[in-house]
């Protein structure tokens, strides 16, 4: 507290007639909803003092559209879509973890070729996820060159999701029991010229930053997390591995296939900023990998399961044959009851553990269905990661943190 | 490697008569115990020298508005143990007139919103929790949507009766 002398007033009451006193006083910072360097709809309230933050809270929910509820009416095919609207940045990732818990509860069994392509194109996802976090990452810190560069390749990858099933973003991609269509040759060739020409710009990328003074200034040691606070705070993905936790569903609980494939999983030592940075550039490689893997041994057969009563038959099959009718019609309906059971089928999603929980009363829709949502759960322990930092440093630490606001409401 | 029986047959050793309604859905063990019960286990699995089931992945609530009274919600928990790869569900049943079940955001600090969640969306209320709001939905809502009362479409529509569809 200092004090200032004023001049004493001559005439009216302009200047009071007693010294100021300056005080250091708390500022509530509303860092959003609506703000870019959020990246979605979510409010940060921050006390501040100064410039360091002394605490913060969390206002979630603006983009809550009840999907929960809304899937306890509608038959299990049209629930793919909502989950596209979850992560929308890596939806064939949702797709096919929810097809595959609805396979799971109906017993069918998926040909090994539909589960390499359902694993090529979950890998293309979490690139695209992971291109869009590092990126923006970049943009957060002051470097803008490094995401012009590698967001080519997210347009890529979207153009090889349209050659796949004709959507870019809301993919909705794949049936339950399989893909709704093969891997075309233009698709093939699509991927196998993204397999070619991303890797030297991603080398560009890499050089760009990982070793870069001022990259590395505004990112080691910014919002770390050990990994016990890590674990307790229900971290999943490459976050929880930046802390040095080597859980991946893809290794733990193989689903398509995924115990086919070498792959390496990375882990960090100090989960901060730049570990988490780090851990999805090399998963990125390691996706790269796996769709190389994938392609080179794709086995020859169906796309899809011989499960007629979920799976829709081919058009042309509608239109001669009485079964293939009845199947179509049954389908689209929704009029296909489900076996009653109990499920919960988790994922590798872009940013961690993506969980479905369902109960089934052997109806023609989901008794209950619970979305476990990676970023809602890791998403509280962001206060504590910021306390102390400085503001620049909080928005560096929620872009590293990935949180998507459309999985985050659900 | 940990197997459902002989994590089963501990639990039952240490918890006796209070764990009940073992089950193995599609291999994930599930098992049904009281709401005075529900934090000592879950601190009894996390601390536990061997299983070390230390992960929570997540806490849901599940309505059954046509069983008997005392089970109407339901409260559950999945776990996981990073060590042994294995999981774990733990349901706890609550009736309607008393819906309290104590927070496990003291064991996890995932709960803390996991429990919010639940909250808002079925009412249920976790005693001792730090700070019992809603979360996705709006402040000013004053029932909990969930709920299997509160249907999707209007229940007296005539244009979308399930006849017309053949069911």
């Amino acid at each position: 507290m200092t004090e200032a002398n004023i001049a004493k007033s001559t005439s009216g009451t302009l200047v009071k007639d007693e010294p100021v006193q300056y005080v250091n006083e708390l500022t509530t910072l509303n860092l959003g909803p609506t703000h870019p360097a959020t990246h979605g709809i979510f409010q940060n309230v921050l006390t501040m003092d100064g410039e360091k933050i002394i605490a913060g809270e969390q206002t979630v929910g603006y983009i809550h559209r009840a999907f929960e509820k809304i899937a306890e009416r509608r038959p299990f095919y049209q629930i793919t879509t909502l989950t596209d609207r979850m992560n929308y940045c890596s939806s064939p990732i949702n797709n096919m973890g929810w097809h595959m818990t609805v396979e799971k509860l109906l017993g069918v069994e998926v040909p090994k070729r539909a589960q390499y392509i359902r694993v090529i194109m979950m890998e293309l996802a979490r690139i695209a996820d992971h291109i869009v976090c590092n990126g923006i990452l970049g943009v957060d810190t002051g470097a803008f060159t490094g995401f012009l560069y590698i967001y080519e390749y997210r347009e890529k990858i979207y153009e090889i999701y349209e050659e796949m099933c004709g959507a870019r973003l809301t993919t909705n991609m794949g049936r339950v029991g399989g893909m709704e269509r093969d891997l075309s040759k233009e698709a093939i060739r699509k991927i196998n010229e993204f397999l070619t020409t991303f890797p030297p710009i991603f080398r560009e990328f890499e050089r760009l930053f990982n070793r870069n003074r001022i990259f590395m200034d505004r990112t080691v040691g910014v919002g770390a997390i050990s990994a016990e606070r890590a674990m307790s705070y229900g971290f999943t993905g490459p976050n929880l591995r930046a802390a040095g936790v080597d859980y991946d569903v893809r290794v733990m609980n193989p689903y398509s296939s995924y115990e086919d494939f070498e792959f390496d999983i990375p882990v960090g030592q100090h989960g901060d900023t730049y570990d988490r940075f780090m851990v999805r550039d090399e998963e990125i490689w390691q996706s790269l990998r796996i769709i190389e893997q994938a392609l080179k041994n794709l086995p020859e057969g169906p796309y899809f399961a011989d499960a007629p009563e979920y799976y829709l038959p081919p058009k042309q099959e509608v239109y001669r044959s009485m079964e293939a009718l009845i199947y179509h019609f049954k389908i689209v309906m929704g009029e296909i009851d489900a076996p009653v059971g109990e499920v919960y089928h988790a994922v590798e999603g872009g940013n961690g553990e993506l969980g479905f929980y369902l109960i089934s009363d052997g109806g023609r829709t989901p008794y209950r269905l619970h979305f476990r949502r990676p970023c809602f759960i890791y998403y509280q322990a962001y206060p504590e990661m910021c306390v102390g930092s400085t503001i620049s440093d909080a928005i560096v630490t929620m872009s590293s943190l990935n949180v998507i606001a459309g999985e985050l409401d659900a | 490697m940990l197997n459902n029986q002989s994590v089963a047959e501990e639990i039952v050793k240490k918890f006796g008569d209070d764990v009940y309604d073992f089950e193995e859905p599609f291999g994930l063990l599930t098992l049904t115990t009281t709401r005075e019960q529900i934090i000592p286990m879950l601190e009894y699995l996390k601390n536990h020298s061997e299983f070390k089931i230390g992960f929570l992945t997540d806490i849901t609530g599940v309505h059954f508005p046509d069983t008997t009274p005392a089970t109407e919600y339901c409260v559950v928990y999945h776990l996981h143990s990073f060590i042994h790869n294995f999981r774990v569900r733990i349901k706890v049943f609550l009736a309607e007139a008393d819906l309290h079940i104590p927070t496990a955001s003291e064991v996890y600090a995932s709960a803390n919103w996991m429990e919010r969640e639940t909250f808002d969306f079925f009412g249920i209320i976790f005693d001792g929790h730090p700070n019992l709001i809603r979360i996705l939905n709006m402040e000013e809502m004053d029932y909990h949507p969930m709920r299997r009362e509160y249907p999707l479409e209007d229940a007296t529509r005539e244009d979308k009766i399930d006849a017309l569809f053949g069911r």
